[in-house]
């Protein structure tokens, strides 16, 4: 197994005495990932660990073998990628290019190679016509794109993205399936934060489910879906796709249409 | 009884060269459910802005046509005036938080304070609201120490303690947990139930099959449908709209199950009645 991200006993508390996230262990290999859990599970804190933007309280992380607590944030970018939650809070440019640019301009120091790889990210996002264009010029899902193109065009073997199809439509969110496709054919280690549980079904092959702190459930897909009484403690609702199928008395765990089509054509509901 | 009409409504922001609403015409009863949907630029929002009177008392540009909230012209009146007849939840909850308040407490008070509201009333509205939207226990925490989705229910939870006759909401839930939007939409239900008239763009299109009346569709500016979900859905021509129709209306059309009226079914409670009939 091809470890990238090993997590060890790791705890984080902003406060004093209110840990957000209680010694968690686990490893990242290049499978793409969906952390899944309730609002205030600790996902974003989380990830924001894995970024190096927070320190672990106790225990370590390491990113391909760096210990996020010895290296400097700025180091770890080259590795590491996080889009943020709110676009808002990432874009700070006056063009789109510009701010897409930023990134790899900083870890590259070759502006024909930055522009480069920014206009291949924005290719990437669909909004290559819309490079010179003030990013708040554009609504909030294009803007969403514009942050994605612009930690894509650092070209880190990790890429975290937390909740990316918050505000897309469906074009937006069929680009967003494409860029996770694409970069995990590169090779990289796309991690996503999301509470849509049908992109997770038919995108992700492992799930990690948070709940207060801790991990409840991780394993492939299929198998994390299948565990429905301990999703259930977590609040968490099933793929819409499953839903119907526990609802016709079907046993196995079906996540795509296509599944549950395949199922009715050759097999009898007993109920 | 309609509590809001709109007749003929044109809009151009003032930077646009196309028009971002065109020729929009329907009427809304108190107490209905309306879904707004269409692909992103269609207009959802910006209608949402006018029927609050945000387009075109704030944004300016190009106007036609009416928007009549309670016999109120939305356009010749000062926002403010209007803000407690209509209420409106912003897209992005990071907007709608003023910054100027220390505690989800006081956020939920300031659009009360500002409608002089009785303090007696606004402890109660505040007190309801908060537990409505499951914040009651964070109501001493800055604002800004919530989580993505625990500021997007605080948005929601001071617009409603609002109390308006119409409540506008732009996808109101993009930032909640699977339970959290569920709840939202249940709590914007009752609302309705309650005489509240709700209006909500939203690109879940799951929820707003199970929950909405009726369904406005919008492209690029204009209103190509108004009825309900099940029409809406089984029109043969709705992803040219950018529309994917709910998942289990899409299992229905790829097995060409129709309910008795001649639709495709659109909540799980319809799809399961038709698919036990055909294969139970």
């Amino acid at each position: 197994m091809d470890e990238v991200i090993r997590v060890q006993n790791l705890s984080f508390a902003y406060k004093q005495d209110y840990e957000v996230l209680k010694n968690i262990s686990l490893v990242f290999d290049k499978k793409s990932t969906a952390i899944i859990g309730q609002n205030g599970a600790g996902k974003t804190t989380f990830v924001k660990l894995l970024k190096g933007l927070l320190k672990p309280t106790s225990g370590e992380i390491y990113i391909k073998g760096y210990n996020t607590k010895e290296v400097s944030t700025a180091f770890l970018s080259k590795y590491i990628g996080l889009v943020f939650q709110n676009p808002n809070d990432q874009i700070f440019k006056n063009t789109v290019l510009e701010e897409v640019m930023f990134g790899p301009l900083n870890i590259l120091k070759d502006k024909k190679q930055a522009q480069e790889n920014a206009i291949k990210a924005l290719e990437m996002v669909g909004l290559q016509d819309k490079m010179h264009i003030h990013p708040y010029d554009l609504g909030l899902s294009d803007r969403k794109l514009v942050s994605i193109a612009s930690i894509v065009s650092m070209d880190p073997d990790i890429i975290i993205l937390d909740e990316p199809t918050i505000a897309q439509d469906h074009k937006g969110n069929t680009i967003i399936k494409n860029v996770i496709k694409e970069l995990k054919e590169k090779g990289k280690l796309v991690i996503t934060i999301t509470h849509d549980m049908d992109f997770v079904a038919e995108i992700f092959e492992r799930t990690i489910v948070l709940n207060e702190g801790i991990i409840l459930l991780d394993g492939n897909t299929r198998e994390v879906f299948s565990q429905q009484e301990i999703l259930k403690k977590a609040y968490l609702e099933l793929p819409h796709v499953a839903q119907l199928a526990k609802k016709l008395g079907i046993k196995q765990t079906l996540l795509t249409e296509q599944e549950l089509i395949n199922f009715l054509k050759h097999n009898k509901l007993n109920n | 009884m309609v509590n809001l009409v709109v007749e003929h409504l044109k809009y151009r922001y003032p930077l646009g060269n196309e028009l971002a609403l065109e020729d929009i015409s329907f009427e809304v009863k108190k107490g209905e459910f309306i879904g707004i949907i269409g692909e992103n630029g269609s207009g959802k929002s910006t209608l949402c802005q006018a029927i609050v009177g945000l387009v075109p008392n704030f944004y300016k540009g190009a106007y036609g046509g009416k928007v009549l909230v309670k016999e109120i012209e939305v356009a010749q009146s000062d926002v403010s005036e209007i803000s407690s007849y209509v209420g409106i939840v912003f897209q992005n909850p990071f907007t709608q938080i003023t910054g100027s308040k220390l505690t989800v407490y006081e956020e939920v008070a300031f659009g009360l304070e500002n409608l002089g509201i009785p303090r007696e009333e606004m402890i109660k509205r505040i007190e309801e609201s908060l537990k409505l939207l499951r914040l009651f226990e964070y109501r001493h925490f800055n604002p800004f120490e919530l989580s993505g989705g625990q500021m997007q229910r605080l948005a929601i939870a001071s617009v409603i303690a609002m109390k308006p006759d119409i409540l506008v909401l732009d996808e109101p839930t993009s930032q909640l947990d699977p339970q959290g939007s569920e709840e939202v939409f249940q709590a914007i239900q009752d609302l309705a139930k309650n005489g509240m008239t709700i209006i909500i763009a939203e690109h879940k299109i799951e929820k707003i099959a199970s929950y909405a009346d009726k369904i406005i569709l919008l492209h690029k500016g204009k209103l190509v449908d108004f009825d309900t979900p099940e029409k809406i859905f089984s029109r043969e021509d709705i992803e040219e709209y950018g529309i994917v129709p709910p998942v289990y209306t899409r299992i229905c059309k790829s097995l060409n199950v129709k309910n008795e009226a001649g639709f495709y079914p659109v909540t799980l409670e319809q799809v399961y009645y038709e698919l036990v009939k055909v294969y139970g």
